[in-house]
């Protein structure tokens, strides 16, 4: 210890590519880890989506659709969609918690890249993203739903859906750096998550709101998502929504890049 | 002499408030300067300015010889930071917290390990290791944040006010960690609202208020730069207080204060202890205590500020609560 300033290392200059993946890495296991500690976590984030879909299933099911088991078939994909968006302001929730606890500040203070922080919680998010599309497609296969189109179309459902998240998780880091605390994200999430996913195709056919909301629903990208997951899950068309969907995400990784990056650059 | 931080001219403003306002410092390698100054004053802007969090509006600042703003990598590599709150993971253990900083700052997986299991034996924490931090009590997750921010092998150390909210026991265990570190030759920037902190433990001090420095020095330099010593007396007969207010009274420029018994006065010429004494011996006061010496930090930050630090700190505290 006491030789430690004479024989100081020389100091490099900047983050290696090799080492920016690694400190990624490093940080996407960090957000995972705790899932050992925690199990209850992965069930937190489980046990949502299963109570909508038990309750929308046996609830309004036969109301909606005449049957249950129709309406587990159709709503599904729904509450995929549904779940995947919700999950993607657990980016902004972490981020926040990190912020207002100061470990962004000590991650900051580190000679690591400066974009490790960031991408490290997404892709440890993502996974978790996989899992929960995994479990409820599970839970809903042991209630009756079936998958009619192909492996093929739930593996393009699952990539559709990530795809859709990772544009969306742009939003999720202005919202996690901007706001003032985790409590104030999750309402955010839930002001808007809520009724956007309610005022489209997901859950119920549009085909029987007011045309006023019809006319909103047809904007909703919710509603192409959950057309386009729909499609590739049970059948029907894919091509046009899933392209919508992709444009929607493209849109907002238009808006929200830059101004997540500027955002990230002034903290 | 090499310095290990120096800092010119810093300005930081938040809308209409300066939080810092033309600030100059100097630490010399392997000295520990404490940043002396209430809540409000700009301490930790200037932290996290030298830690390159935060980009100053103005002036400039050199960590190791490294520019803050168009070398900040080097000056990351170089520095630990211990924050005003203990920035740990909760929902990891103590071990892993530092496995995941030795594994981002380059360490191999077993290199890692070794490091954490030293610190955490270093720091008392060796049982605790496996659990959770959420679990840790106040003083615990100090350690841990100290123990993270020496992963590193820091050449420069900041520590942002990091006794605050620590009982007595945990802040004297803290201190010595601090002076182990000095032994270490490694040099400290330590901001502190507790004046004993940076008696107890700082080479040079410079006082803060207002986003300004207004007083540097060692602790002695600070406490004869008000130029006055501070004589007590303490009456055997609490009934006598009245009588040694009005004989000190009558022999110093200003006004003594009575507190817990005993009086304070400062005092600027010596000689008037002597004549003191007489007078109180010929009205018959027995003094059981009486004292003459340098004025404390406290009574040097009241001079300078013309506001007492602790009392800035309780009524803050109070507000918080209410």
């Amino acid at each position: 210890m006491t030789t430690m300033t004479t024989t100081a290392p020389p100091v490099a200059k900047r983050v290696s590519p090799g080492a920016t993946i690694s400190q990624t890495m490093t940080l996407a296991w960090r957000s995972l880890v705790q899932i050992k500690h925690n199990p209850w976590e992965l069930l937190d984030l489980s046990i949502q989506p299963i109570m909508f879909l038990l309750l929308f299933t046996y609830v309004f099911g036969g109301a909606i659709s005449g049957s249950t088991g129709d309406y587990l078939q159709f709503a599904l994909p729904g509450l995929l969609v549904q779940n995947a968006l919700f999950y993607t302001l657990s980016t902004a929730i972490g981020l926040n918690t990190d912020i207002t606890k100061g470990v962004f500040d000590r991650l900051r203070s580190l000679p690591i890249a400066r974009t490790a922080p960031l991408s490290g919680r997404i892709i440890a998010d993502t996974f978790k993203q996989v899992w929960a599309f995994l479990l409820l497609v599970g839970f809903g296969m042991i209630l009756g739903f079936r998958v009619t189109t192909s492996v093929a179309g739930l593996v393009g459902a699952l990539a559709l859906l990530v795809v859709v998240a990772l544009a969306m998780s742009w939003m999720s880091v202005v919202i996690g750096l901007k706001a003032s605390s985790p409590e104030k994200v999750q309402m955010i999430a839930f002001s808007t998550m809520m009724p956007l996913t309610f005022t489209s195709s997901a859950l119920v056919p549009s085909s029987t709101f007011p045309s006023w909301l019809q006319t909103w629903s047809d904007i909703n990208p919710v509603t192409h998502l959950a057309d386009a997951i729909r499609g590739l899950l049970i059948g029907g068309d894919v091509a046009q929504p899933a392209l919508i969907s992709l444009l929607w995400s493209a849109g907002f990784v238009l808006v929200f890049a830059p101004l997540a990056i500027r955002v990230f650059r002034r903290t | 002499m090499a310095y290990a931080i120096e800092a010119e001219g810093l300005v930081k403003h938040y809308g209409q408030t300066k939080a810092l306002d033309g600030v100059d410092l100097v630490v010399p390698q392997g000295r520990l300067l404490g940043v002396l100054g209430p809540n409000g004053a700009g301490k930790t802007t200037a932290v996290r300015i030298l830690a390159t969090l935060l980009r100053p509006d103005a002036g400039r600042a050199a960590v190791g010889g490294y520019d803050i703003a168009s070398e900040s990598h080097q000056v990351r590599s170089l520095i630990g930071l211990t924050g005003q709150y203990a920035a740990v993971d909760e929902m990891l253990t103590g071990a892993e917290n530092l496995v995941m900083i030795g594994r981002l700052l380059g360490l191999s997986r077993s290199a890692s390990k070794q490091r954490a299991n030293e610190l955490l034996a270093r720091f008392n924490l060796a049982d605790a290791g496996a659990r959770a931090t959420k679990t840790y009590s106040g003083g615990m997750r100090r350690r841990l944040d100290l123990a993270a921010s020496l992963i590193g092998r820091p050449q420069v150390l900041f520590l942002d006010e990091p006794t605050t909210g620590l009982d007595p026991r945990s802040r004297t265990e803290l201190w010595e960690v601090v002076r182990g570190l000095m032994a270490d030759g490694v040099t400290v920037l330590l901001t502190t609202q507790y004046l004993e902190e940076a008696d107890q433990l700082a080479d040079d001090i410079i006082v803060f208020d207002h986003g300004k420095v207004i007083a540097s020095g060692t602790s002695d330099q600070l406490k004869s730069t008000t130029g006055a010593q501070v004589l007590e007396v303490r009456p055997l007969q609490e009934g006598h207080l009245d009588l040694v207010v009005q004989v000190v009274g009558d022999m110093v420029e200003t006004a003594p204060e009575t507190s817990g018994g005993k009086v304070t006065a400062a005092v600027h010429d010596p000689a008037v202890v002597p004549a003191i004494v007489r007078r109180l011996d010929e009205l018959g006061v027995i003094a059981s205590e009486l004292t003459l010496r340098k004025s404390s930090l406290d009574e040097v930050f009241l001079a300078l500020t013309g506001h007492r630090a602790e009392d800035e700190i309780a009524t803050e505290k109070e507000e918080a609560f209410a």
